[in-house]
């Protein structure tokens, strides 16, 4: 029977399968950070549990390290939580990249850099944005500490077989337009819980002619919609970002694996439990203006008005939202003036998220307006951004050049956005608080970021004549 | 584990959707290294001003909804971070129930995973709760075993719950212990 990508990769780890019982799934890499992991080996500890398979499982520090001056941990609950999180990787022979490691970086960032990430893998760790590896043909999905727990104890999880979704995007992006704009779309059209229960499959032209990176982009924010994980069939393009990276398999192993990652690809005929549809022509440079991901629009559009929304909990939803947003319905986004600008996160801070941003700053001054940030994902794609002369674009525009972590994103380091100030955002979530009590996110690429740092408002990248043509 | 047999408790309403994990707990309490104590900074940012006192517009500041531990919200509740601090906060404050007409997955299975009681019901049911829950001495009982939900007007629905997840939630029993009696099938697919 024709199978997809989802179901293949879900039938392959089943260790224990009967009657009334979620399928117990065999997990090939687990990811750990500080923030989650420290109740896990504690929970360990106290039944005198150990690590089953430290050689499946990886750590980084991300979430709480300072971008600046990242030795001094001025937060003492912060650099607690680091060192607990060194202590218990010597204590369970776990490795982890630590601050002083040139490999050190986002947790979503260095697994695929590093070639830890493989197409048909399954991928877990105690984030949400665990969905980014999908990009690669793996099933990655976010998880809670007390499974963070069981999966250092057992290698396994306990798992209801998901449903299938297939986001199909189909046509060509107009210059300019981005994944970032890609993702944003669906979840403008489908809304933020169209996901629950699912896995998703995207498939259609516009993915297949994405990069590596652009995909993981999409992936990444599958979560958004509320699904359990977001994937691609792997195909050429990400056979060759893997080759040659640190932990991908090497010389004849590479291409044995490589014929075994060719036959997880959907089969012909295969069918989802629910299918939706997007077109190229559809998606333009969007811009959150609300408080969830799917409360967006395109930046020629004026922000909603309440007539707009047709339940009476929509209405509620958008009339907080423009209250805790400082907007007015009705008021072109084009005229919304930024004081902030994060460019960064799992979802917007690898190489050519940079190329992007940078190639707008060129020559430019940043805003007096504004203070912005460029921080990298990685230790790594700092290095890289450095040596092809990003950073020094980046640093005479007037941006701040940070070192790798989460940063903005969540704001569980330093890096904050005052209480009413606005902030344009290449993160994944303009909740409430999210970049600081009171702090106002709107979500958007890194070309709209970059240029809302110039102009100190939302701006039509399609309208710069700097964008260069894909 | 402690079991989760049956509740009665009073009834707390927040109609609001897609209330997310960083409301539930905002991240400046991610930093703490234990499972307890999340309780205070529940909904940290919704029911504390900027002075730190309480906020009185924040429904579960309101005099009806002091001494709850059921949770009547709307849909897609938990959505966003992983955070199993949600649910750490949630039962520290005090609730043992959340209701809702739908969860985000992974706050789902975190509830679970803490000896907290996720139940949807169909959004009239929702409807109803919501407005019962204005009174001060509103109050459901909660059986597990007959997965039903009532109150003293004649309510009465029953509700889903996987089966695994009920047995473990009745019995109160450890996941990882019970993983661990499938040693050898973990092994042998190891050893493929």
């Amino acid at each position: 029977m024709a199978k997809t990508i989802i179901e293949k990769i879900w039938d392959k780890h089943i260790i224990n399968r009967e009657d009334g019982k979620p399928d117990l799934l065999y997990i090939d890499l687990h990811l750990v950070h500080e923030v989650t992991s420290p109740q896990a080996f504690e929970g360990l500890r106290l039944k005198d549990r150990k690590v089953r398979r430290p050689d499946l499982t990886f750590a980084t520090m991300d979430h709480n390290v300072p971008t600046v001056n990242r030795f001094v941990v001025q937060d003492e609950i912060a650099s607690k939580q680091m060192t607990t999180l060194e202590q218990n990787c010597k204590d369970f022979g776990i490795e982890l990249a630590d601050l002083n490691s040139p490999e050190q970086g986002i947790v979503h960032v260095i697994g695929p850099e590093l070639g830890l990430t493989h197409p048909g893998k399954t991928i877990v760790c105690g984030d949400s944005h665990t969905s980014t590896h999908g990009a690669f043909g793996a099933l990655a999905f976010g998880i809670g500490t007390s499974e963070v727990e069981h999966v250092l104890a057992t290698q396994t999880l306990w798992q209801g077989r998901p449903k299938t979704l297939q986001v199909d995007v189909s046509g060509s992006l107009a210059k300019g337009v981005s994944a970032k704009d890609v993702i944003l779309s669906i979840i403008r059209k489908y809304g933020v819980n169209f996901g629950t229960g699912h896995v998703i499959e995207f498939t259609g032209d516009v993915i297949r002619n994405m990069s590596m990176e652009e995909r993981m982009t999409v992936c990444n924010m599958s979560i958004e919609a509320g699904a359990k994980a977001g994937l691609i069939s792997p195909d050429e393009t990400t056979f060759s970002y893997l080759k040659g990276r640190k932990y991908s398999p090497a010389g004849s192993d590479f291409e044995a694996a490589v014929s075994e990652w060719k036959e997880l690809a959907t089969d012909e005929g295969a069918t989802y439990d629910k299918v939706v549809k997007l077109t190229g022509d559809e998606i333009a440079p969007t811009v959150t203006w609300g408080t969830n991901p799917s409360m967006s629009i395109t930046v020629e559009d004026t922000i909603p008005t309440p007539e707009d929304f047709t339940s009476e909990v929509d209405k509620r939803a958008a009339s907080r939202a423009y209250e805790y947003m400082g907007l007015t319905p009705g008021t072109p986004i084009s005229e919304v003036e930024v004081q902030h600008v994060f460019i960064g996160s799992c979802t917007n801070s690898r190489i050519s998220d940079l190329r992007e941003a940078a190639e707008i700053a060129k020559g430019k001054q940043v805003s007096s307006n504004v203070r912005a940030m460029v921080v990298p994902g990685s230790q790594q794609v700092k290095r890289q951004a450095e040596e092809e002369g990003l950073s020094k674009i980046f640093i005479e525009a007037g941006f701040e050049w940070r070192d790798a972590g989460c940063s903005m994103c969540l704001s569980m380091n330093p890096d904050f956005v005052p209480a009413g100030e606005r902030c344009a955002s290449t993160s994944n979530r303009n909740f409430e608080g999210r970049q600081g009590r009171g702090a106002r996110t709107h979500l958007v690429s890194p070309a709209m970021a970059a240029a809302a740092a110039i102009y100190g408002k939302f701006v039509d990248v399609r309208t710069l004549d700097k964008i260069s043509s894909k | 584990m402690e079991p989760f047999v049956i509740h009665t408790g009073k009834v707390a309403g927040l109609d609001r959707v897609n209330v997310d994990t960083d409301q539930i707990i905002p991240k400046q309490f991610l930093k703490r290294i234990e499972r307890t104590g999340f309780g205070r900074f529940l909904f940290y940012d919704w029911r504390y001003l900027d002075d730190e006192t309480p906020n009185p517009d924040f429904e579960l500041n309101w005099t009806e909804n002091q001494g709850t531990s059921i949770l009547v919200a709307n849909e897609n509740f938990g959505c966003g971070s992983s955070r199993e601090h949600a649910p750490w906060a949630l039962g520290d404050y005090g609730f043992k129930v959340i209701i809702a007409p739908n969860f985000a997955d992974i706050f789902y299975n975190n509830c679970l995973k803490n000896g907290m009681l996720p139940i949807y019901l169909d959004k009239e049911d929702i409807e109803y709760l919501l407005e019962q829950s204005k009174s001060a001495d509103y109050i459901c009982t909660i059986n597990l075993e007959e997965q039903s939900i009532e109150d003293s007007n004649n309510f009465k629905r029953t509700f889903q719950i996987d089966d695994h997840w009920k047995k473990m939630l009745v019995n109160g029993w450890d996941e990882i212990d019970l993983t661990l009696a499938y040693e050898e099938k973990i092994a042998s697919y190891e050893n493929r």
